[in-house]
């Protein structure tokens, strides 16, 4: 995919129509400090009125998304950002604004769609799809596709309170998936279920942000927002604080989140470390002596590491360092000292930055993991860090003594010579 | 999967609701949520459905031991065993849809929270499931009848209007103590009691006749009170007063009528106030 096709796509989606328009949405909830659940209380405090606070979810909050885009909301808990998504899916009622959609609408909520726990999953799919505005044909030819990729056609006819949690989220994100809906709202759902399900989630959205639909997706994952995202909005206390550009709104959500570790540093006049997005890993592999890509390394051999990163936005003199980590997430060494590329380096958004290492292998056998680190002086105060994952590894081999890594040495033993026992007194 | 090609049009969002979404969709979303109610009611049970036949014989045939050979209440009243048999059924459908329905928008959080639909097809698919149970318990109460040698009558045919009187109010009270037990939960306990009093309010075990003349005003302020005593002179004696003359003229229906109306109205409107709430009070 090339940064061409995707920029031309991007301004394809600008100049769709527009799918969501929301103006001036308020929202307020009546948080009662003292909450009349009784008629009792009703009737000990004739006077009605309970006590209560006012929580303000959504303030003034406008924005448009167009047919075709993928539109990211983030947001700090209690931003609001799930509110807004829940009157999107008409499960609240703005206090305030209005909100306008085109087509059909299929949310998914707290990992959920709503199902029903004493039911089948065949009569829950049916069912949703009816809630979801199909006809109760359209909701059974769905049945199968819906199945299918959630990979659970061998237990159509369990109950869904026998199902594991995981499967459930399979059974929910597949019919949220498969629902002919034109507007998608997703609310956090990277985040749960095993290794491959979040594969296929992935895959399903990189699918999907090329596609016809539209997607509103409220996540925490700054990863998920900068990687499908065309535009993302950021809420803060309920007002819309960025809408823009993901990696943008990625780094003032960031900035937002570290603003107090800032001041607990001041007059220490300590640089505060700033996670930020600077670059993204283009391609990371292992190399053998002979330049072949390997998987796994033979206790041993030498490390040889080939990375090649690139810059999402302009870096002065970056700082790399290599972290090895095993499989308990132990940081077990890094490549000495912080390379940096030399001074006034400046790589420029867009270029490329290549990595190669050698090193030696004291590893274990084990299962292990690169990180690079990478830094950026963004001025007097602030440094801007990011990890970047680059690639999982196996160390094979035997025996292996214990301990997490074998350093060579040399070890002599010399032991005082046997007591004489002649000359014993 | 494509949307190509189809024309969107920007429509407002205007949040959750009673009814809204379309009158197809709700149908639907009826029916299959009443086949639910259905299941779920006699899931793990041997008996299954026969429970819903078996329930109100079983305590037909208590309540007939009790008053012809105990109490002797229904010795002068011309076929009460089939009368008594039609009331507790009727009474039946009531209590059950009602008690039932109390608790069902809670119960429902998972949908409620999660999806966009008509908030009323919660109460209302208690009701029709409720109102199947009623249609195949008739069954038996109209073998029972035709046994007993009540003639047939062409009264019978307008049986289906009273029934329509009975699910037109059931429904109002299942919805409007539906909603109202999302914000106080005392709702259920009280109406356990009511629908216990209600019980020897109804003219279910005696004819309105036996009431004395100083309590009969208070019984017919039970909209329920008109509309047994017409399936009474309907279907099983047609020498029975029925609601009019029972009553003493139509004037003294008024009160009962007015609670009917006002029940249904205080309902709709308290329960379509509540709707677009229901998800954030849950």
């Amino acid at each position: 995919m090339s940064a061409d096709g995707a920029e031309a796509r991007s301004n394809g989606v600008r100049s769709a129509p527009v799918a969501i328009e929301a103006s001036g949405v308020e929202k307020t909830f009546r948080i009662p400090t003292h909450r009349i659940d009784s008629f009792k209380e009703r009737i000990v405090r004739p006077l009605g009125r309970p006590d209560f606070r006012e929580l303000r979810a959504l303030r003034d909050v406008s924005f448009e998304v167009r047919r075709g885009e993928f539109f990211g909301i983030v947001g700090r808990n209690g931003s609001g950002k799930s509110t807004l998504l829940k009157i999107l899916a008409s499960i609240y009622r703005a206090d305030a604004g209005s909100i306008r959609m085109a087509g059909r609408v299929a949310p998914f909520i707290e990992l959920g769609v709503g199902f029903n726990p004493d039911l089948t999953a065949r009569e829950n799919v049916v069912l949703n799809g009816v809630m979801m505005g199909l006809s109760q044909r359209e909701a059974r030819r769905r049945l199968d596709a819906v199945l299918d990729f959630a990979e659970l056609e061998e237990f159509v006819d369990l109950k869904l309170k026998n199902y594991s949690s995981g499967m459930l989220v399979r059974l929910a994100f597949s019919v949220m998936i498969q629902a002919e809906a034109d507007i998608l709202l997703i609310d956090e759902v990277l985040a749960v279920g095993d290794a491959a399900f979040q594969q296929k989630c992935r895959d399903v959205f990189a699918d999907m942000r090329g596609g016809e639909r539209t997607i509103v997706l409220v996540t925490h994952d700054m990863t998920a927002v900068q990687r499908y995202c065309h535009r993302a909005m950021l809420l803060d206390d309920g007002r819309l604080r960025y809408l823009g550009e993901p990696e943008e709104t990625g780094r003032q959500y960031l900035r937002m989140n570290f603003a107090k570790r800032k001041v607990t540093s001041e007059g220490e006049r300590e640089v505060a470390i700033v996670p930020d997005f600077l670059a993204r890993v283009s391609e990371a592999w292992l190399e053998n002596e002979a330049g072949e890509r390997i998987e796994n390394v033979e206790a041993g051999e030498p490390i040889r590491l080939n990375a090649v990163i690139e810059a999402r936005q302009d870096l002065a003199n970056p700082g790399f360092a290599v972290h090895v980590n095993n499989a308990e997430g132990v940081h077990v060494f890094e490549l000495d000292g912080n390379v940096e590329a030399g001074e006034n380096a400046l790589l420029a958004a867009g270029s490329r930055a290549r990595i190669s290492a050698t090193l030696d292998n004291p590893l274990r056998p084990g299962r292990y993991s690169i990180v690079c680190w990478l830094a950026v002086l963004r001025n007097e105060e602030e440094t801007g860090q990011q990890a970047l994952k680059l690639l999982n590894f196996v160390v094979f081999g035997v025996g292996g003594t214990g301990g997490i890594v074998s350093v060579p040495g040399e070890v002599g033993v010399q032991l005082d010579p046997a007591p004489d026992p002649e000359r014993e007194p | 999967m494509s949307v190509e090609g189809r024309n969107l049009e920007l429509t407002p969002v205007r949040g959750p609701s009673a009814l809204g979404g379309g009158w197809k969709r709700f149908g639907e979303l009826l029916y299959l949520m009443s086949v639910t109610e259905f299941k779920k009611t006699y899931f793990g049970t041997v008996l299954g459905y026969v429970w819903s036949l078996l329930r109100p014989l079983l305590l037909f045939a208590v309540l007939l031991f009790v008053f012809t050979k105990i109490v002797r209440l229904g010795s002068d009243v011309p076929n009460y065993p089939v009368l008594l048999l039609m009331n507790v059924v009727l009474f039946g459908f009531f209590s059950e849809s009602t008690s039932i329905a109390v608790t069902s928008v809670v119960n429902q959080e998972g949908v409620v929270r999660k999806t966009q639909f008509p908030r009323l097809v919660i109460p209302l698919s208690v009701v029709a499931t409720s109102l199947f149970n009623l249609g195949l318990n008739l069954i038996v109460v109209l073998i029972f009848i035709l046994a007993f040698g009540v003639t047939p009558m062409w009264t019978w045919l307008l049986f289906p209007l009273v029934i329509a009187l009975l699910v037109v109010f059931a429904t109002a009270v299942a919805s409007l103590l539906s909603s109202l037990y999302v914000r106080f939960r005392d709702t259920a306990i009280i109406w356990s009691v009511v629908a216990q009093a209600l019980f020897y309010a109804t003219p279910v075990i005696y004819p309105i006749e036996k009431v004395p003349d100083t309590y009969r005003d208070l019984i017919l302020l039970n909209p329920l009170t008109p509309l047994f005593e017409q399936a009474r002179k309907w279907v099983i004696d047609s020498d029975a007063p029925g609601a009019v003359s029972a009553a003493g003229g139509w004037t003294h229906l008024i009160p009962a009528i007015a609670i009917f109306l006002g029940t249904c109205a205080l309902a709709a409107w308290y329960f379509n106030r509540e709707a677009p709430r229901i998800a954030e009070e849950l």
